[in-house]
This record gives C-alpha cells, sequence and structure tokens, in this order.
C-alpha cells in the first residue's frame, strides 16, 4: 500500500492505496464520495468524469497514484455554498435533463469543464464535447437544452421537445 | 485488474533505470488501464511517464522541424500545434472524447500502435522521427506490426519531430461505437512530393499507399487517384467492416483528405 494525497472538493485528504487502485475507488471507497458513479468502467460511458487540476478525465481509467497532490472536483462539490443547486444542476432540473440520472454527475462535470472554457457554446459545440457522455434514457436533447440554457442562451433553437 | 507495484519517477533517466523485467511504462493509460482490466497484461510494476516535466511541450525546431515531447496529450497538441502544424492539432483534436485527450498521450498511442489508432498515420504521413532515451528511430522503420514497434522493453519515447508538409489532412471513418477510426487516411503535401498514409485497414498496421503518393505528386487533386484502388488481400474483416469495405474506404478517404487539403 501507498500513501495518496489529494484535495477533493476543496478538502485536503489522504488514504493507503493499491497500485491498482483507480481513482474513481478512491473517491467512491475510501472516501464515501458515491456521486461519481461507475457504468462501463471502459472508458467510454463518462459517468465517472471527475475534473483533476481542472481538467475533465474519466476516473476509472486513471490510477489514483497518478492524481497524488492533485486538486480533485466531484459532482459533490458543485453545489452552491448553501446547498441550493448552482446554474448547471439547477438547469437540469428545469429543462429535464435527466431521466434516471444515472449519467448526470458526469453529464454535470463535462458541462462544467465545457462552460468554463466555452462560455458560450452553439449547440453543436455542446454536442461534440459530450460525445464521451452517454445518456440512455433523454436522447440528449434534454442535457444539451440544460447546457443551452445553464451557458444563459435560447433554448428554443434545439429542435426536439 | 491484478496487482502492481506503481511508480512516478520525475526525470527520463529514473523511469529508464525503473523498466526492465515485468515492469511497464504508463502513459496516460487511456489504452493500457482498461487492458489491465482486462487481464490481457499482467505487469509486475508500472513506471508512469507523468511526472517527467522534460516529457511534455511542444515546441518548433531551428531546422522547420516541429517537436512534440513523448507524455505530451492529445489536448495540448490539439491546442498548441495549431499554428505551427494545423493538421496534426485537427487529428488530435478529434481523437476520443475530452476526457481521453486529456489524459492519453503521443508516446503512448505510438508505443502501442494500435493498428487503428490516428497518430501512426500522422508520424508515418510526416516522415517524423521517433526520438527515444536511447536513439532515433525513423516513422518508416519504428513501425512493424499490429501493436507492434521496434521499441525495445526499456526504451522510452522522449520525442517525436514532425516535418511539417506545405498542407495536409486527415479524415478518418468512425467506429460509432469505440469511436477509433475504422479507416483513416493521412494526406501530406511536400515540396518534393506527397505521402499517404492509411491506419484502421490492414492488418499489418499503418502503412504508406505508395500508388496514391505516385499519382497525387503528380496531380495534387481527388481526380488523380480516380484510377487507382487498394487490394483488399491483408486488410482487416470484421463485423464493423469487410476486407473490401475497408479498401474502399481508403480511397473514398484519400480523397476527402486531398480536397480538405487544397
Amino acid at each position: 500500500m501507498s500513501k495518496v494525497t489529494m484535495t477533493v472538493n476543496g478538502r485536503a485528504t489522504s488514504g493507503d492505496v493499491e497500485g491498482r487502485t483507480l481513482l474513481s475507488s478512491y473517491l467512491r471507497d475510501t472516501l464515501g464520495l458515491t456521486g461519481t458513479h461507475i457504468g462501463c468502467d471502459t472508458s467510454q460511458c463518462g459517468t465517472c468524469v471527475v475534473h483533476v487540476d481542472g481538467k475533465v478525465v474519466k476516473s476509472c481509467t486513471m490510477l489514483a497514484l497518478e492524481a497524488d497532490g492533485a486538486v480533485v472536483d466531484t459532482i459533490e462539490g458543485q453545489a452552491n455554498a448553501d446547498g441550493s443547486l448552482n446554474v448547471i444542476q439547477q438547469a437540469f432540473q428545469d429543462h429535464h435533463g435527466l431521466q434516471c440520472g444515472f449519467c448526470t454527475p458526469g453529464m454535470v462535470m463535462s458541462a462544467a469543464a465545457l462552460l468554463k472554457d466555452n462560455p458560450k457554446p452553439s449547440e453543436s459545440e455542446i454536442r461534440k464535447y459530450l460525445e464521451g457522455n452517454l445518456c440512455r434514457c433523454t436522447g440528449y436533447h434534454n442535457i444539451v437544452k440544460a447546457i443551452l440554457a445553464a451557458s444563459g442562451q435560447d433554448v428554443s433553437v434545439v429542435a426536439a421537445e | 485488474m491484478y496487482n502492481f507495484e506503481f511508480e512516478r519517477p520525475s526525470s527520463v533517466d529514473d523511469a529508464v533505470q525503473s523498466l526492465g523485467g515485468e515492469a511497464l511504462a504508463l502513459g496516460g493509460g487511456q489504452t493500457l488501464i482498461p487492458a489491465l482490466k482486462q487481464r490481457l497484461n499482467q505487469p509486475d510494476k508500472l513506471v508512469s511517464l507523468t511526472g517527467i516535466s522534460e516529457l511534455n511541450g511542444i515546441s518548433m525546431l531551428s531546422d522547420g522541424r516541429l517537436s512534440v515531447k513523448g507524455a505530451t496529450t492529445h489536448a495540448t497538441v490539439a491546442e498548441q500545434a495549431r499554428e505551427h502544424y494545423p493538421a496534426l492539432a485537427d487529428l488530435a483534436r478529434h481523437i476520443g472524447d475530452p476526457a481521453v485527450r486529456n489524459r492519453g498521450t503521443i508516446g503512448g498511442s505510438l508505443a502501442n500502435n494500435d493498428p487503428a489508432a490516428c497518430y501512426p498515420a500522422a508520424v508515418l504521413g510526416s516522415d517524423a522521427t521517433v526520438v527515444t532515451n536511447a536513439r532515433e528511430i525513423s516513422a518508416s522503420d519504428f513501425f512493424t506490426g499490429m501493436f507492434a514497434t521496434v521499441l525495445s522493453d526499456n526504451e522510452i519515447i522522449t520525442e517525436v519531430r514532425f516535418q511539417v508538409p506545405s498542407s495536409a489532412n486527415y479524415q478518418k471513418f468512425l467506429q460509432p461505437a469505440s469511436r477509433f477510426a475504422l479507416t483513416g487516411v493521412f494526406v501530406a503535401k511536400f515540396a518534393d512530393g506527397v505521402r499517404v498514409a492509411v491506419t484502421g485497414a490492414s492488418e499489418n498496421g499503418v502503412f504508406r499507399w505508395a500508388d496514391a503518393e505516385s499519382a497525387l505528386s503528380a496531380n495534387f487533386t481527388q481526380s488523380a487517384v480516380e484510377n487507382s484502388s487498394v487490394s483488399p488481400d491483408g486488410m482487416i474483416s470484421d463485423l464493423h467492416g469487410s476486407a473490401a469495405y475497408r479498401a474502399s474506404l481508403v480511397k473514398t478517404l484519400t480523397k476527402r483528405a486531398v480536397a480538405a487539403a487544397s
């Protein structure tokens, strides 16, 4: 076992992990942050997306020890300080951007990274950015709407209801 | 995934010292970690290359070549190679998805030499030089077959030096589930001729399409390759596409790349 230390959602954390321990396992099993989901475990589906030093990564395809010393942000750190939903989360609720909700943590984390780099993305840019995040319920339209809305743009351009 | 020892050295020399035996170098892990989960590989030690600052970055060399250090991520190439070699940046910008591009590295991709990976086409198509801790290897010598290269077990790709063509383009036809290239073609026009490198098609991995190169060197238009064709012999055939389908894709994608590069 090796000691790993990282800042998760603003808090200093540390734990003992094996070489093979994935970042997703460290977050879920060691820290109890189960908002980061494991869907496919093969880096296809994107439910495990978190930010490492501000960049989106699939935490099921990164070793915990690779994140030693890093700043990690997960879905648990996204809400406002008073516990209310942040702009992106609220937009997902308002625009029905989720049904079963399994993909939602990854979708919100990807959306947050997109809007940080590109505050006013086009519909096409949103769809391209989400190519590594799979949703099996919504058909994506309402997710795209939610992200457009979170960026302060008109959602009527998205064709399907 | 079976357990292994993990090391994260801060210099190439230390990394080379740590390799050997059943140890493996770990780039961004976007292929190796899934492979370990499937127990397709069982190293007793992984030596991470992501903590080595000398393996990161992009710069123009005084001889006009573009240098990309071995552990540079696809996202960094997509962003920083744009002004120097737009076709290479564009290729990097379409590998995998944003999260994969933030981890995956050029050296990892080349060392793995997946028959459907994008970078091998750019490296062969640009007549690039693969630099390791031990030697410099011409692109035409580097790739030796599906998932095979001339790299030895304790050799690390430290840098790739690309010749920058006057114009170039990469076209790929996506396998929609994996998002790898079902087939991809990199066309590069240099002052002394055109190079056409094909990935995702041959059972032997990336290759140059010589007929198209001579036709396009004489006349850089789509119609120049109209009468050329690639033999389906030795092409990959699977549930996603037959050998004949891939051979047809090679020509179609070559024409698209020529049109986009013209």
